[in-house]
């Protein structure tokens, strides 16, 4: 298992995740698979309106249904004053959230909770929902990002005033705020450009699609205190919401988190869980929710549809002079796209002396966007990245070229502020142009698109404890849930700084009561930052075991090394000791000082800026429009893999959400503003035979703020095949597609208004 | 209106339980008979992940009713390692790292079993097509095809 190349015995290897054997013989506990005695079925009423005001709710008729033991309406949470309050990882408005479980006053898109009732049985408690008389004026509705921001269009929220403009308009309206981040002159730019392109791009809204539906049990002790089981991205957050939601303090409730079915950014926030909570506390037993897919659908993530416009110059070399976008991201019926981090990225994998990105944040009657995978980036990469390959065809230049010749190097002043440290942004286009499948020779109607992508990476608030088991093996305390393996590298870590085999460490991810608070999982830095408290904890343990030995053997601890697992003397000079391995060292604990065990809490700083470029060969099918994803490499500097498998399956994943995304993903609205597609059979995601494999370039420029180099890895790969496909389409029959996805009628339309242009360009 | 009483065998053994008429052999199964490893991601046979074989036949158990499995023989993901031993579907999906968050891969590994005892030699774009009811959202797909591949490699050669 060593890799002599490294140096390290585990780091690098592909083990057996420790949650897998759980995983494929069904024990494994998701979050529909608790129950509790006395449990009651909760259920929950959704509007059938995209706007609308609730004049009055009768559930009289409904309390009397055999069965019933509450119901619960916005009646039963406090009404929470606006503005945003600093909790946990960063400002949130509880107001906006509360009205978002359960709508006060109007309800806002189609699928917006407006009562809830638990029941003895789900069919008592869906008669339950029948009989609730809810009196709804509808109002006027828009669910368009841009009709939304036209003077005159239907109001969602009477309060709302732009920020970010001066003076501050005197008007409300759909537009929450302008932000703009620039570099340089973007003027003087274009004045130097010899090439000017220019386009405007569309994406359609897209949800996480996540297999498992959001689900909870919540139970309510006489006491007050509460528990509530569930599938998220972070026990902290669900407990921290929970609690502003219900006016009680966050000790109050305990979370404990269940093993979670995919989340990709849509279970960084509350929707069952509040809900289940009152009613557990209003009927005096447990009560458990769980989403029927089509809830998932109306009523939870998605991101946003938007509205990106793209100039770019160069001069006749190809050096681009100046980059400017703007972007327009609806954020659902509550302010809070992710177009401000679309801003940020859009032009961040580029050294650009003047460019500027301005971006609105519009609310329109859909679902709240939650975040998506890297939210905001792939929409602005999706215009920048298609305005690029414009540029490189204007130019006769190799698209990679173009984009090695402007790449973003250590030193580089990004548009949104900081100086990028050691990134590994040219490795990832050069082992592109290097790869075999750039120079592969193409057929008939078929066609190769390139694309790059940036993101951030976080770090943040981050505990781990490692306990020294009385048999030698050793637990991790991991507080952040596995959303795809984070287990196996904890252990890795941790079993290369204790010195022992991997399969002699356990992971375990445990309640809020059970360790410190940790961020989400999200952000891309469960595996650096948590990692890095994981390692902190366990070279506490090592110092632990050093000292026990020290006493063993009567001498100065700094006479004991510990390498590969044992505890030796540091020199002769040290005296003569037989090694104590940690298995001794543990079972004699009792002797030395009680049991041994390290835990550590960091605010995690420096996250290494992740990179990735991407190569697409698709055929198009001139008579119906179909695309066809022929051959697809995704390459990306991943710092360093801890567990390379589970670093391929996050940029495979990636890369398929995006070609999704790209082809077929999207949200379809009728007339009256109600969701036509809340199902997999009409939303539809790529299957197996959709796709062909994923080939994956692991680039490794290590991050050197981490103790083994790790940068995150989870969001970049979403980013660059948006683009990618579309311009793998433009080269395949010469279109442009503007408009996401390019599913067949969109595409075939575009070929038609084309006329049928001659394949290949 | 009255719950129907269900004899019926799963996984090999006889087990009997009540039903209502209009319940799922999905919800029958979790909520009667405490058997959670098949799941809902959708309840409209769309997603794949409540996969069984109902008398040799893969079914999405949303899709069928409890009373249906009268007399008959069901066979879920609990029923697929013998004792100890995984199934080698199982252990390929472990080694190949084809599950991230694990919840659809109960029914992929249901639906790969079925497919791998009709036919033990299926090109990609067969073992492609066979997994289309199945969705994943986390792995692209590449690892659970190669772990099917790698699965039926080596059961041929056991064979």
């Amino acid at each position: 298992m060593s890799d002599s190349a490294s140096g390290f015995k585990w780091v690098g290897t592909r083990p057996v995740r420790p949650d897998g054997l759980d995983k494929v013989t069904g024990r494994a506990n998701f979050g529909a698979d608790f129950t509790m005695p006395g449990m009651l079925v909760g259920r929950i009423l959704r509007s059938p309106h995209a706007h609308a005001r609730v004049a009055g709710i009768d559930a009289s008729a409904a309390l009397a249904v055999p069965g019933v033991k509450a119901v619960v309406t916005a009646e039963d949470f406090p009404e929470i004053p606006d503005g945003d309050l600093m909790v946990g990882e960063g400002p949130m408005n509880f107001r906006d959230l509360s009205c978002n479980v359960m709508a006060r006053g109007k309800v806002l898109y189609d699928g917006h909770p407006v009562a809830a009732v638990a029941a003895t049985s789900r069919a008592a408690a869906e008669e339950a929902l029948d009989r609730i008389r809810v009196d709804y004026e509808v109002l006027p509705h828009v669910v368009d990002v841009l009709e939304a921001m036209e003077p005159g269009a239907p109001l969602l929220h009477e309060n709302l005033f732009t920020e970010g403009v001066d003076p501050k308009p005197d008007r409300p309206s759909n537009v929450a705020s302008r932000v703009e981040f620039s570099l340089g002159d973007v003027e003087a730019g274009f004045a130097e450009a010899d090439v000017v392109v220019e386009g405007e791009y569309t994406t359609e809204a897209v949800h996480q699609g996540y297999i498992e539906p959001h689900a909870a049990v919540a139970s309510v002790g006489e006491d007050g205190h509460c528990t509530v089981w569930c599938s998220s991205q972070g026990q902290f957050m669900v407990r921290a919401y929970c609690a502003k939601l219900l006016g009680v303090e966050n000790s109050r409730i305990r979370v404990i988190p269940s093993e979670i079915g995919g989340g990709f950014g849509g279970k960084t926030t509350i929707y069952v869980e509040p809900v289940a909570l009152a009613l557990s506390r209003k009927a005096g037993r447990p009560v458990k929710i769980v989403m029927d897919r089509d809830e998932v659908f109306r009523a939870t993530g998605p991101t946003s549809s938007t509205h990106v416009k793209v100039r770019i110059g160069a001069t006749k070399d190809g050096r681009i002079t100046a980059g400017d976008t703007e972007l327009r991201y609806q954020a659902g019926a509550f302010s809070g796209s992710p177009v401000q981090l679309g801003c940020m990225t859009a032009f961040a994998p580029y050294h650009l002396d003047h460019v500027r990105a301005v971006g609105y944040d519009v609310v329109v009657n859909r679902p709240k966007c939650a975040a998506y995978r890297a939210p905001g980036a792939p929409m602005a990469a999706f215009g920048v990245e298609s305005a690029l390959d414009e540029l490189a065809g204007k130019l006769g230049m190799d698209p990679l070229e173009l984009r090695l010749a402007n790449a973003a190097r250590e030193g580089t002043k990004a548009a949104y502020g900081p100086r990028f440290r050691q990134i590994g942004y040219v490795e990832t286009v050069e082992a592109a142009l290097a790869h075999e499948h750039y120079r592969a020779a193409l057929g008939p109607n078929q066609g190769r698109g390139v694309a790059s992508g940036f993101w951030f990476n976080i770090g943040g608030q981050s505990s781990a404890a490692v306990h020294v088991n009385e048999d030698g093996t050793a637990v991790v305390v991991d507080p952040n849930p596995d959303i795809g393996g984070s287990r196996a590298s904890m252990a890795i870590m941790a079993a290369e700084v204790l010195g022992i085999d991997y399969d002699r460490v356990r992971p375990i991810v445990p309640d809020t009561s059970s360790i410190p608070y940790s961020d989400m999982t999200g952000g891309s830095r469960v595996t650096f930052a948590v990692g890095m408290a994981v390692v902190e904890a366990a070279k506490q343990v090592v110092e632990e075991l050093r000292s026990r030995a020290a006493k063993v053997w009567d001498v100065d601890v700094d006479g004991v090394v510990w390498e590969n697992g044992e505890a030796r003397p540091a020199s002769s000079n040290v005296g003569e000791f037989e090694p104590l391995s940690l298995a001794a060292l543990a079972e004699g604990s009792a002797k030395t000082g009680g049991p041994i065990s390290g835990q550590a809490t960091i605010n995690a700083r420096g996250a290494g800026p992740g990179f990735g470029t991407h190569v697409c060969d698709v055929e198009v099918d001139p008579d119906t429009g179909r695309v066809t994803v022929l051959r697809y490499t995704a390459v990306q500097d991943v710092g360093r893999a801890i567990h390379p498998s589970y670093v391929e399956g996050q940029l495979q994943g990636g890369a398929a959400q995006g070609i999704g995304w790209a082809l077929n993903e999207e949200y379809v609205y009728s007339e009256a503003g109600t969701l036509e597609n809340p199902g997999f059979l009409d939303y539809r995601v790529p299957v197996a035979s959709d796709l062909p494999m994923i080939d994956t370039v692991l680039v490794e420029v290590p991050n050197p703020r981490h103790p083994y180099g790790v940068r995150g890895v989870g969001e970049v790969p979403i980013i660059p095949p948006l683009a990618a496909v579309a311009n793998a389409i433009r080269h395949a029959c010469g279109t442009r597609m503007n408009h996401l996805p390019a599913s067949p009628p969109r595409l075939l339309a575009a070929l038609d208004a084309a006329k049928l242009p001659e394949a290949a360009d | 209106m009255a719950k129907r009483h269900v004899t019926t065998t799963v996984n090999g053994e006889p087990r009997e339980f009540l039903c209502e008429v209009d319940q799922t052999l999905l919800d029958a199964l979790r909520d009667e008979l405490g058997l959670t490893g098949s799941k809902e991601g959708c309840g409209s046979g769309d997603c794949g992940a409540c996969s069984v074989m109902l008398d040799g036949r893969l079914v999405c158990s949303c899709l069928a009713l409890a009373v249906e499995a009268e007399g008959r023989e069901v066979e879920t993901i609990e029923g697929m390692a013998d004792g100890d031993r995984l199934h080698p579907l199982q252990r390929t999906f472990l080694e190949e790292a084809a599950l991230q968050c694990g919840i659809c891969t109960p029914g992929f590994l249901v639906a790969a079993k079925a497919l791998l005892d009709r036919d033990p030699d299926p090109s990609e774009t067969e073992i492609r097509y066979w997994l289309a009811g199945n969705l994943c959202r986390c792995t692209g797909y590449d690892k659970i095809v190669r772990a099917v591949q790698k699965a039926a490699v080596e059961m041929r050669a056991e064979a």
